[in-house]
């Protein structure tokens, strides 16, 4: 038997992991429990972040949107400021597993997994989302492209949290854009996602693009020669189709039992010419 | 350790293992074998209950989590069936149930549905009910199901008898 403990506040929290240096966080357990059934030896001892009101707020500090960690994916995406303003964060929360999936997984516990498909994770990059890290002692904040240093690897150190993710006030996109290519539309691992934001001037030329691709990389994998094709020409097929082929040249997906290389880097540029349909 | 929670309206203190899965508790200790477990990680919704109304899945729940919390089993459901919750008897009259086995998760999750959107579109019950999978039915009729409940639950439709 193993021991679980929920502290109530932050400070039962750092109380509870000083006495269990050894102790796993989870917070929703939709990742961790599943991989921890999948694995032989003793339980370790266990530390449930959900009762942590602190870590759960959402709410507008100094002009930025702060998002807590422990903000399960439903929470967020029932949020005004989330779901009116932030349609690329809304719509890749929307397709993120299956409701009680979103009912029980956390912001923190998909930044914190960093799985190359975590969908969370391309809005955040082209939002420019920084990470608030806790200890008992001090705070760090660092930009995600920054804290997401692999696949399954984060800069956390031993006996810190991750309080939440710090949101810029918006830069007035035009375009706000996130597709998930998968086998089914529910409980569905991307085999290809694309976030995107887009600014236009009122003649409809590109002022500025951000693209960041989830599942064609180690990490969620930008592509700044696209963005550049993009950028001072109106946006239509014609440039649009040159960002897509060098996408495709500059991801570097691999051949899994899920989908091929040659399929995501096609597919990957493919989800550009979207953006051409999208009213701006 | 103790553990104090409610189950389908009554107040329970359970002794038990913190860190025992909610699903082996309800099966294993309290006898509520409507909570039914296929896959164990997250995928087929079959574990499904409502916790404080919220649709979780009980196979990634541990134990010490349910202090203080309100739990509702298909057990729960089908106790208040007869005069208030119309989802079980539409699912019986619409041929919504074959093997029954993804049943007591799929009626719990439209029950979450329901109380967030009493008259929800089939495009709706679809994503209300897309953590749950059926081999059986094809999901058509279980949707039928849920839009006649609906319809029972708003008054629009008779409920039978
Ligand atoms: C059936 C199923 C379908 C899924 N589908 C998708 C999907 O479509 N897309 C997707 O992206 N993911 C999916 N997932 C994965 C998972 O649901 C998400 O990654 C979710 O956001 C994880 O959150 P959690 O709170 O459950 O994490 P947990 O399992 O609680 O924790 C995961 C890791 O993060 C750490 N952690 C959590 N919170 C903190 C914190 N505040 N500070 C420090 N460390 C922390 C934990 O220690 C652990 O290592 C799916 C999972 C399942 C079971
Ligand atoms: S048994 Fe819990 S989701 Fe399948
Ligand atoms: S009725 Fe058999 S799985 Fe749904």
């Amino acid at each position: 038997m193993a021991k679980v403990i929920l502290p109530a506040d932050m400070g039962q929290l750092w109380e509870a992991m000083e006495a269990h240096p050894e102790a796993r966080l989870y917070a929703g357990g939709t990742d961790l429990l599943v991989r921890l059934r999948a694995q032989a030896g003793p339980p370790p001892a266990l530390v449930c972040l959900e009762r942590l009101e602190e870590l759960r707020i959402i709410e507008e500090r100094g002009g930025e949107l702060f998002l807590g960690a422990g903000a399960t994916h439903a929470q967020i995406l029932e949020h005004p400021k989330v779901r009116g303003r932030l349609p690329v964060l809304a719509r890749a929360l929307a397709s993120l597993g299956s409701p009680q999936v979103r009912n029980m997984g956390t912001l923190g516990g998909n930044l914190v997994t960093a799985s190359p498909a975590g969908d969370s994770l391309p809005p955040l990059y082209v939002l420019g989302a920084e990470v608030q890290l806790i200890s008992r002692k001090a705070g760090r904040r660092l930009p995600i492209t920054e804290f997401i240093k692999g696949p399954g690897r984060v800069d956390l150190n031993p006996g810190e949290v991750v309080a939440g993710v710090c949101l810029p006030k918006s830069e007035g996109w035009t375009l706000q854009h996130f597709e998930k290519v998968g086998r089914r539309d529910a409980l569905a691992i991307a085999l290809v996602s694309l976030a995107a934001l887009l600014r236009l001037s009122s003649e409809g030329v590109v002022e500025e693009a951000r693209l960041a691709w989830g599942s064609v990389g180690p990490t969620v994998m930008r592509a700044p020669q696209a963005e550049a094709a993009l950028k001072g020409r109106p946006l239509g097929l014609a440039s649009l189709g040159e960002a897509a082929e060098l996408a495709g040249q500059a991801l570097t997906p691999i051949d899994d039992l899920r989908a091929s290389a040659s399929y995501r880097r096609r597919v990957a540029g493919n989800l550009l010419l979207r953006l051409a349909e999208r009213e701006a | 350790m103790r553990i104090n929670f409610v189950l389908n309206g009554e107040p329970r203190r359970v002794e038990c293992d913190p860190d025992r899965r909610v699903v082996d508790l309800l099966r294993e200790e309290l006898g509520l074998t409507g909570v039914k477990e296929a896959c164990g990680a997250g995928e087929c919704g079959a574990c499904t209950v409502l916790v404080d109304g919220q649709a979780r899945l009980s196979c990634l729940m541990l134990a010490a989590q349910l202090e203080g919390r309100e739990l509702t089993t298909i057990e729960g459901l089908a106790a208040a069936g007869q005069t208030l919750d119309p989802l079980p008897a539409s699912f019986v009259e619409t041929g919504a149930v074959q093997c029954g086995f993804c049943t007591p998760g799929m009626v719990l999750s439209a029950r979450a549905l329901l109380e967030r959107a009493p008259a929800p579109s089939r495009r709706e019950i679809r994503q209300g009910l897309s953590g749950n999978l059926c081999r059986c039915t094809g999901y058509q009729k279980i949707i039928d199901a849920v839009e006649l409940a609906a319809a029972r639950g708003r008054g629009d439709e008779p409920w039978p008898r």
